[in-house]
């Protein structure tokens, strides 16, 4: 049956010999799903690639269903939620799945990014397969904000409320585009429209950018936790059923957090002002995004000027496209930097730190705390990682993936 | 390797914990104390006595201005009622509908009817309640902060004008007809305190206190807001139970297939 990496697999089965002479897609799986020299040192931040495409195709299946019974309509919208809780069978667990499904797919790509940056995966020759990577973030971003507004009640319409006006701070043209992205001079049926349409329509555009994501994965393969490219066949192992098997395990590991909060808290991670039913006259006392905005909206607001605020916090995000130039380091993993693994680290409880001014109402410490930590995030992409490059003494590296892995084994 | 697992594990445990702070933070007014609710935890249960003595509250009182739109009589029967004891109970309602010529008229309540709104629309509703419609009920558990202990603690946190402090009175400048509600977010609240000691009188017995019946009716509110939680409960044990399982043979299996290469 299947050969060894490098020379075209036989088939036996001749109905799958057949269509793979015409349309070589089982080839295609052997080469890159089972033969695929995988380095074998991986951990289990690995597995978070594999916990984010199970996500993904979860929340389409999931949101397939709840389309099938939801009413976009300003008037209608809010109840028909509450129909599928209620009235269509099992459709309370098809709703916490996809609304809670939402948080464990940030948490997964959250994880999933934090590995690519502590182990350099971004590094030449990978830098397109990690913009591809941010690519994917900013759609989930986008998908996740207009799937929140759906249910039409109080936090999904000032939510909505507050994140399109931001466009209004665009000098000259502002106005324009946001009357432009509601439809007309308020949110209303047209904006909730509209969002419906592009929350069905960009998983489907993810699901194609995850695709060139992956094939750019598989040109250079994997990075690994010691950022050494593998020298040879003892320093990889086939893909299946080697990480097949470590990746299944950790995804039921996942799975298992998920159904928690699934099936015993699934209105912990929301915010309970969006089970009061949409009121354009009344607004919230703290207008707050879902947990997974929270870091960038802190971002937003620690900046005292609305147009300073919204560059602020889009350039959080676009300072990730010019990651891989702006670490100088020929180093890719932390491990070997002894001083970049701290800043590192302290850049996670920095964004920790900014989720926490996000939730709380701009006021008293929480203003100095949000600006201090929103300076720190960008003195870490834009002065630590340039210059760390240049000053930092890497530790000494193994020869290679196997004498880290059998030297580990040993000691 | 072992390192980097725990610390990834205490950076999701960081973000899970920072989401639960936020619903914590965003209570402005004095937190509800803590009440011990049968069904808490994650073999919770509703209390079925408490949650039809609930229904005889909303009935007799909170009926009279509050709607509970997303229910139907029908939905009375996961209670623990027959349907026959479902249609005694609503004997006495008539809902609106047209009749065969298209007229407006009022009929019995059946099953399948959604509750009577006491008000035809919103506008009626705020112009009978000094402007403010009184919110529909059906979720209301779940859409405020605190949920079934502040719809109790705001239920039994009325403080009448002259048992209050001067400073509270100019602090929250209260004028002698408001309603001061220790739990309501600035206190002033448009509904008049609406349960009292034997309001109502229990079929079962129960003695009619203020706190008996502000319990029963945050029971029969939680179950309306949530009337599969306990399916919930039961799917997720058995959901949980079968992942573990799953979970520790893809343990062994993986062991199994990495023990030549380690």
């Amino acid at each position: 049956m299947a050969s060894s990496h490098g020379t075209p697999p036989v088939f036996n089965n001749k109905v799958i010999a057949w269509i793979d002479h015409r349309l070589p897609i089982f080839s295609y799986i052997e080469k890159e799903y089972h033969t695929f020299p995988t380095p074998r040192n991986f951990n289990y931040f690995w597995n978070f690639g594999a916990i984010a495409t199970v996500m993904l195709v979860l929340m389409i299946a999931t949101g397939v269903v709840l389309a099938t019974n939801y009413t976009p309509h300003v008037l209608m919208a809010f109840d028909s939620v509450e129909r599928i809780d209620r009235d269509v069978p099992q459709g309370w667990l098809i709703r916490d799945l996809h609304m809670n499904g939402a948080s464990f797919f940030f948490i997964a790509v959250y994880v999933h990014i934090f590995r690519g940056m502590y182990y350099g995966s971004y590094k030449a020759p990978r830098e397109l397969l990690w913009i591809l990577g941010v690519v994917i973030f900013l759609l989930m971003m986008a998908t996740a904000f207009m799937g929140y507004v759906l249910p039409w009640g109080q936090m999904s319409f000032w939510g909505a409320t507050v994140i399109t006006s931001l466009f209004s701070a665009i000098p000259v043209v502002g106005d324009s585009i946001v009357t432009w992205l509601w439809g007309g001079f308020s949110i209303g049926n047209p904006t909730l429209n509209r969002f419906y349409a592009l929350h069905y329509l960009l998983p489907f555009i993810i699901v194609a950018v995850v695709a060139l994501h992956v094939v750019a994965l598989h040109v250079h393969g994997s990075n690994n936790p010691t950022g050494i490219d593998p020298k040879g066949p003892q320093d990889t192992v086939p893909f299946h059923p080697y990480y097949t098997m470590k990746d299944g395990f950790g995804v039921v590991v996942f799975l298992i957090v998920y159904s928690l909060v699934v099936f015993f808290g699934p209105d912990m991670l929301g915010d309970a002002a969006n089970y009061i039913p949409a009121d354009p006259l009344v607004t919230p006392t703290h207008i707050v995004p879902e947990w997974y905005f929270l870091p960038f909206y802190a971002i937003l607001r620690a900046v005292p000027d609305k147009l300073g605020g919204v560059i602020a916090m889009f350039g959080a995000i676009a300072v990730l496209f010019v990651l891989p130039w702006l670490d100088t380091s020929r180093v890719r993993s932390s491990t070997f930097r002894p001083i970049y693994k701290w800043c590192m680290l302290l850049l996670v409880v920095d964004v920790v730190v900014l989720g926490f001014c996000g939730a709380n109402p701009p006021a008293g410490f929480w203003i100095p705390l949000s600006q201090a930590a929103t300076l720190y995030y960008f003195v870490h992409f834009l002065i630590l990682l340039p210059v760390l490059g240049k000053i930092e003494r890497p530790l000494p590296m193994p020869p290679s993936i196997a004498d880290a892995v059998l030297k580990k084994k040993a000691g | 390797m072992r390192r980097l697992i725990v610390s990834g594990a205490i950076a999701l445990a960081a973000l899970v914990t920072g989401a639960g702070a936020v619903a914590i933070a965003a209570g402005t007014e004095a937190h509800p104390p803590k009440r011990s609710w049968h069904f808490q935890g994650p073999f919770g249960t509703y209390d079925r006595a408490a949650a039809q003595r609930g229904y005889q509250v909303y009935a007799e009182v909170c009926a009279a201005c509050h709607s509970l739109s997303l229910l139907a009589y029908r939905n009375l029967m996961e209670l623990g009622l027959t349907d026959n004891q479902v249609k005694g109970l609503i004997k006495d309602i008539v809902v609106p509908d047209l009749n065969d010529d298209g007229q407006p008229i009022e009929r019995p309540a059946r099953l399948s009817d959604s509750f009577r709104k006491p008000f035809p629309n919103v506008a009626a509703a705020a112009a009978a309640n000094n402007g403010k419609a009184p919110p529909d009920l059906s979720v209301i558990v779940k859409a405020r902060e605190g949920g079934a202990d502040y719809i109790y603690a705001l239920l039994t946190g009325y403080v009448p004008f002259d048992k209050l402090s001067p400073e509270q009175v100019k602090e929250f400048s209260v004028k002698k007809d408001d309603n001061f509600n220790t739990y309501f977010p600035g206190h002033k609240i448009a509904m008049t305190p609406p349960l009292a000691d034997d309001k109502v009188t229990y079929a079962d017995g129960t003695k009619a206190t203020l706190g008996q019946e502000a319990s029963d009716v945050t029971e029969f509110l939680a179950w309306a807001s949530e009337p599969w939680m306990e399916d919930r409960k039961r799917t997720g044990v058995r959901v949980i139970l079968f992942l573990l399982a799953l979970a520790g043979l893809m343990y062994a299996v993986k062991r199994q297939v990495w023990s030549n290469k380690h």
